[in-house]
């Protein structure tokens, strides 16, 4: 029991990235509506930014911006600053996701002035008279 | 369908679950992300680039790569918007 | 001249909007010229910039708001920022080093290697903001008004 609560503590933020993602997930997959799909992508994404920041996080690590000549003259310890790298990656990757948020945007309203309606089964009825 | 979405949802987050057992501990400063090339960048980053804030550093100089083709590609979503909405007034 | 129903919204907010927009302005510049030191950068402050045009636009009408930005200037600043950040890159390779080795440009203006490097962030981080503030913009524009340019939200 103790071995499991440890467990736990240790590593209950990726239980929530992951349960953050069925979420996205089942909208993804279980909806039919194009709009929850793609809110649905959005929450994805969400969670795997989530998940990749928290891999960055040292415990008493301060945040990435030093001080220059303090750093200059004695250096900077590795184990003082938290990980700068998933925060690089991530910002671009919420960068990406706007452009495809946006584009996915864009195809909807195409999708909406062509058929008059958003849902995937009557986008389908439509296509096949 | 909806069924099978869901568990289709829930056998993908037990596996996840499951994979979770092997990462590190949240915090943990010697976490395989922490360890490998990381440390090179913190502590020598602010020596070769005179920018103390660590991830412009990385995001303009070592990774800049990686910020010009995505920079394109906001570009590209932007053409892409433009050329499948933009209609000249009737 | 500006049709009070549909267009525009109510005189007090056009007001704030028009006190407000350079003091947003300005930070988006902040954010991204302070980047080196502060959190910030190209994309942020980017976005910040965006985001003063588009309340612009929702505050005074997206017809009426075309007159401060064109359509056709927001087109060639979008274009000109990854040329910016291309072009710097091709540069640094023609001087003779790397592709995107801002070093390298240490040979047309003397700053020394390392500042070059310094500087060659913040002239990428100039592309980028560029680029994300209009596409940005050209994105609420198209999004907004179903690609007609008429009248947005």
């Amino acid at each position: 029991m103790d071995a499991f609560m440890t467990e736990v503590v240790a590593k209950y933020n990726y239980w929530i990235y992951v349960i953050l993602m069925m979420i996205g997930f089942y909208a993804m997959i279980g909806k039919r509506n194009l709009v929850k799909k793609l809110l649905g992508l959005n929450i994805f994404q969400t969670a795997i930014i989530l998940l990749f920041i928290s891999a960055g996080v040292k415990r008493g690590g301060g945040i990435p911006i030093v001080d220059k000549h303090a750093a200059l003259e004695h250096g900077v310890h590795a184990a003082q600053t938290v990980n700068p790298l998933p925060h690089v990656l991530m910002l671009t990757a919420i960068v990406v996701s706007v452009s495809v948020t946006g584009v996915a945007l864009a195809v909807l309203l195409r999708i909406w002035r062509e058929y008059g309606t958003l849902e995937e089964d009557e986008i389908l009825e439509k296509l096949s008279q | 369908m909806k069924k099978l979405a869901l568990l289709a949802t829930i056998v993908t987050g037990a596996l996840l679950i499951y994979g979770v057992q092997d990462f590190a501990p949240w915090g943990d400063p010697d976490a395989p992300a922490s360890r490998h090339l990381s440390p090179h960048y913190i502590e020598k980053a602010v020596e070769e680039t005179h920018v103390p804030n660590l991830v412009t550093a990385v995001l303009g100089d070592y990774r800049g790569y990686d910020t010009m083709f995505e920079t394109v590609v906001i570009f590209c979503a932007g053409m892409a918007v433009v050329s499948v909405l933009r209609r000249p007034k009737s | 001249m500006m049709d009070q129903r549909t267009e525009s919204c109510d005189i007090i907010i056009r007001m704030t909007v028009r006190i407000m927009m350079p003091f947003i302005q300005l930070f988006g510049l902040y954010v991204i010229v302070h980047g080196h030191y502060s959190p910030g950068g190209g994309f942020q402050g980017g976005v910040i910039l965006g985001a003063a045009y588009i309340m612009l636009s929702i505050a005074f009408g997206l017809k009426d708001s075309t007159r401060y930005l064109s359509e056709k200037a927001n087109a060639v600043m979008g274009s000109i920022g990854p040329m910016i950040f291309v072009g710097v890159a091709i540069v640094c390779a023609l001087v003779g080093g790397l592709f995107l080795d801002y070093s390298a440009l240490d040979k047309i203006i003397p700053l020394g290697p390392i500042e070059w490097r310094s500087m060659g962030i913040f002239l990428v981080e100039v592309g980028v903001g560029l680029a994300v503030m209009n596409i940005m913009l050209s994105l609420y524009w198209d999004l907004a008004s179903n690609g007609e340019m008429e009248e947005g939200l």
